[in-house]
């Protein structure tokens, strides 16, 4: 007969404000194979662990339900509680009475009922678990950072700087990201690039850091420790180990027309580019959709050029794959579809224009050299709104959230604008100014109050031409709804931070979840913030939810710490939860049959056949052998088999049986 | 005096990485749903044996939900797939069997959808209570029990 312990925690109000506890533990009490049942305010707190690990070894209890939060939150402090007190601990399970009972109903006897209900599954689970130990896997000291933006370049160089090797992969030609494009950064109106391209650089020359550019990760196998990613590196048709950079190509490259990326199509380029001066790599990439060679077949002006033979047109691209033992996805955000902001006029009007052209008009480096002039004359405009919340907090664009960077930048931007043209006006529409952070705040005010930028609360509701002027029409709610019309000679949209065109597709690469507009999930909100669901997978960055650089940085060191405490260990402890293929005595040895049908089906190709043999060497046999280090746990195989000779470790079909019995009768 | 309204008994088979994890959020999100509703924490849907269902049923269950992540999201690339497909055989043996494939709920929820998996729950313990209680499968058993085809 089992002794098993049921530990019913209150959590405070949390549970006990709606389940009645104490009658909980009374009625479990009665459970046959229960032999002590009790109630505590705080399970998970010392003194709780204290009530477990003593009756474990009063009671000499061979099996333990804590009855508490969900088993995600703290399975694992139970259990190792369980393991101090010396008992195996995949004999603890922990039925979820708060996410899955109190917090979702009222109070009364059917919650109190269904806590109770919950209680007897896992009692009489536990009843059939089995000790099971650890099981120890190899870890390969290598890290692969997906994304060369600010939250890439650091991941990258904390990893590296703690002295494992890292592969960087960028999409585009060069690293640098989105932080790259921008001109000066709130709250300290430091440039932007003099912070960032000093990074760049030693991410290129940092002995650890393995950089491929233009390159992006095909798929993603295997688990914590031991991943293999493929890669490919898109042809860039240009020899990067021959070309020098000289630039001698991009001089003479025909085709100049073309919208340059980097400044946010606000400048041009060539088809053979690189693209901005401090480009880490500072060499050239074929355009081909541009180039007049690839859509033509001749030209080919860049190889006559090349001083070193550099140009590979017909080179294709190469697939490589690397082992890797960590990954850490920085893959960043994109601003807002242009196509939404019919009502400003965005797209009509050469003058209305994104928070990020703004950014390269306001550059040093960028179109204009740092002069705010019209897109559509060049002209210095003398009046200039922005709009805040473009496309963020908006039910009706279906992003309420909000995009978090918008009232920094634009607060910065009308800063910058003041600060370059003395004698303009500057007006900003907000819903509300959200400046939580050290010196935010103050900025703001600086804004407003130094600077002399115009605040209006209020919506616009549309923006329309008029004599060659912007007519912003909008409310000002602080003095009562007011109509406000202003004549502007250029409108910038703070426009909505949203994930990356490739996010879903890249997450389902990775095994990682999503939220609904495509953020990568965080494995919890608060206490795994750059952590996903996937052991061995990090985030850090916009890719997670749109992010101001010193949250970014953050994170990356955050995730950077992360992967260094995995790579610490040269063995790396997996619970347990395998499949296993049964074996008995001779003359059955095993109830499979051979059939091999768990061998197709199992996605991580752990399954072989494997031959028995009697003193001779003779085959007497052929049963299917799962490898405990590839199998993951899925189970896929346990439904599949037809004569139920595979059983899942810690989900055996005795245990999952006997849950769902208990669950229907008292 | 009026007779008390039929409570359903669902079971709930759930994957652990995106419906147990939706379910979480409901929790955490402090929405409101049914308390019919007992949930079975699996891996992976792709662990979920239809005998485990029908067992329930057997066991006195009304109505079953089986939900798991969002086609292309499984946690381990292909469960979900494997899960629907058993689906779409189990629902032809239960027209068979003459269970009212309406007792089953075959659904995706994933783990940032606290709200659907608390409008599922209500959506499908009102169904189940319109279609009454399931006792075919306890008849069965009984007369099983009772030796009746024992010969």
């Amino acid at each position: 007969m089992s002794k098993i312990g049921v530990f019913v925690c209150h959590c405070g109000e949390n549970i006990g404000g709606t389940v009645d506890c104490e009658k909980v533990a009374q009625e479990a009490a009665k459970i046959p194979g229960v032999e002590v049942s009790t109630d505590y305010k705080y399970m998970c707190s010392d003194p709780g662990q204290t009530i477990i690990k003593n009756a474990i070894k009063e009671k000499g209890l061979d099996g333990v339900v804590v009855a508490a939060c969900s088993p995600r939150m703290h399975e694992s402090t139970f259990r190792a509680a369980c393991a101090e007190a010396c008992l195996n601990p995949y004999m603890c399970e922990i039925a979820n009475i708060r996410e899955h009972c109190s917090w979702v109903h009222e109070k009364g006897e059917a919650t109190t009922q269904k806590a109770l209900d919950l209680v007897r599954m896992q009692v009489e689970k536990v009843k059939k678990d089995l000790p099971l130990s650890t099981i120890k896997v190899p870890v390969t000291k290598k890290a692969l950072v997906i994304g060369g933006g600010i939250a890439g370049i650091q991941a990258a160089l904390d990893i590296a700087n703690a002295g494992h090797k890292v592969i960087l992969v960028e999409k585009e030609p060069s690293i640098g990201g989105h932080m790259a494009q921008l001109s000066e950064t709130f709250p300290t109106l430091d440039c932007s690039q003099c912070i960032l391209t000093p990074r760049m650089v030693e991410v290129a020359q940092h002995p650890n850091i393995t950089l491929y550019t233009y390159a992006e990760v095909e798929g993603l196998e295997g688990f914590i420790g031991n991943f293999t990613a493929r890669i490919r590196l898109k042809a860039r048709s240009v020899d990067l180990e021959k070309c020098t950079g000289c630039g001698m190509c991009t001089t003479k490259c025909p085709t100049k027309k073309v919208p340059s990326e980097f400044n946010a199509l606000m400048g041009l380029r060539t088809a053979i580019y690189v693209p901005s001066p401090q480009s880490v790599p500072n060499k050239p990439t074929i355009d081909k959709e541009h180039c007049v060679y690839y859509k033509t077949g001749k030209c080919k002006l860049c190889e006559k050029v090349c001083p070193t033979g550099a140009i590979t047109f017909d080179a294709p691209d190469e697939i490589i794959t690397e082992e890797v033992g960590a990954v850490v996805v920085c893959t960043g955000f994109d601003v807002a579809p242009t196509s939404e902001f019919s009502e400003y006029g965005y797209g009509r009007y050469k003058d209305v224009i994104t928070g990020l052209q703004f950014e390269r008009l306001a550059s040093a480096s960028g179109p204009t050299m740092g002069e705010i002039r019209r897109p559509s004359d060049g002209t210095v405009p003398k009046k200039i709104v922005f709009i805040a919340c473009a496309g963020s907090r908006d039910a009706a664009k279906g992003r309420p959230y909000c995009s978090k960077i918008c009232c920094m930048y634009t607060a910065k931007h009308a800063m910058l604008y003041q600060h370059k043209v003395h004698d303009g006006e500057s007006y900003v529409f907000y819903m509300d100014i959200r400046a939580g952070g050290k010196n935010y705040d103050e900025f703001v005010r600086r804004a407003i109050e130094e600077d002399g930028v115009n605040y209006i609360r209020g919506r616009v509701a549309r923006v329309y031409e008029r004599d060659g002027k912007l007519i912003v029409k909008g409310v000002d709610t602080l003095l009562g709804g007011e109509q406000v019309e202003i004549e502007a000679d250029m409108v910038v949209l703070a426009t909505a931070g949203v994930a990356n065109k490739g996010a879903e597709d890249l997450a389902q690469k990775l095994h990682i979840s999503y939220d609904k507009y495509n953020f990568f999930a965080e494995a919890h909100p608060k206490l795994k913030p750059v952590e996903t669901n996937t052991a061995g997978i990090f985030l850090a960055g916009a890719c997670q939810s749109p992010k101001d650089i010193p949250d970014t940085v953050a994170a990356a060191s955050g995730a950077a710490v992360k992967v260094a405490a995995l790579f610490s260990k040269d063995q790396l402890l997996r619970e347990p939860v395998v499949a296993v293929v049964n074996r008995m005595p001779p003359p059955v040895f095993s109830t499979c049959v051979g059939c091999s049908l768990c061998v197709d089906i199992c996605p991580y190709s752990a399954i072989t056949m494997e031959n028995i043999k009697d003193r001779a060497g003779n085959v007497i046999k052929t049963v299917a052998s799962i490898n405990p280090g590839l199998c993951q746990g899925c189970g896929t195989c346990v439904a599949f088999c037809r004569s139920k000779s595979i059983d899942l470790q810690g989900f055996s079909n005795e245990e999952m049986y006997s849950s769902v019995m208990a669950a229907l009768h008292e | 005096m009026e007779k008390k309204e039929f409570e359903p008994k669902i079971i709930a088979f759930v994957c652990n990485w995106c419906t147990y994890a939706g379910a979480d959020l409901t929790g955490t999100s402090r929405m409101k749903y049914a308390s019919n509703v007992r949930v079975v924490r699996f891996p992976c849907t792709g662990r979920i044996d239809f005998m485990l269902l029908l067992k329930a049923f057997a066991e006195g269950a009304d109505g079953i939900i089986v939900s798991g992540c969002h086609p292309n999201d499984c946690h381990y690339t292909a469960g979900n797939f494997h899960a629907r497909r058993r689906w779409m055989v189990l629902r032809g043996l239960m027209d068979f069997l003459g269970i009212d494939i309406r007792r089953i709920r075959f659904s995706w929820v994933s783990a940032g959808e606290g709200a659907k998996w608390a409008q599922l729950v209500n959506e499908h313990v009102e169904t189940v209570r319109e279609l009454g209680p399931y006792e075919n499968y306890k008849k069965a058993a009984e007369y099983l029990k009772e030796g009746m085809y024992n010969g």
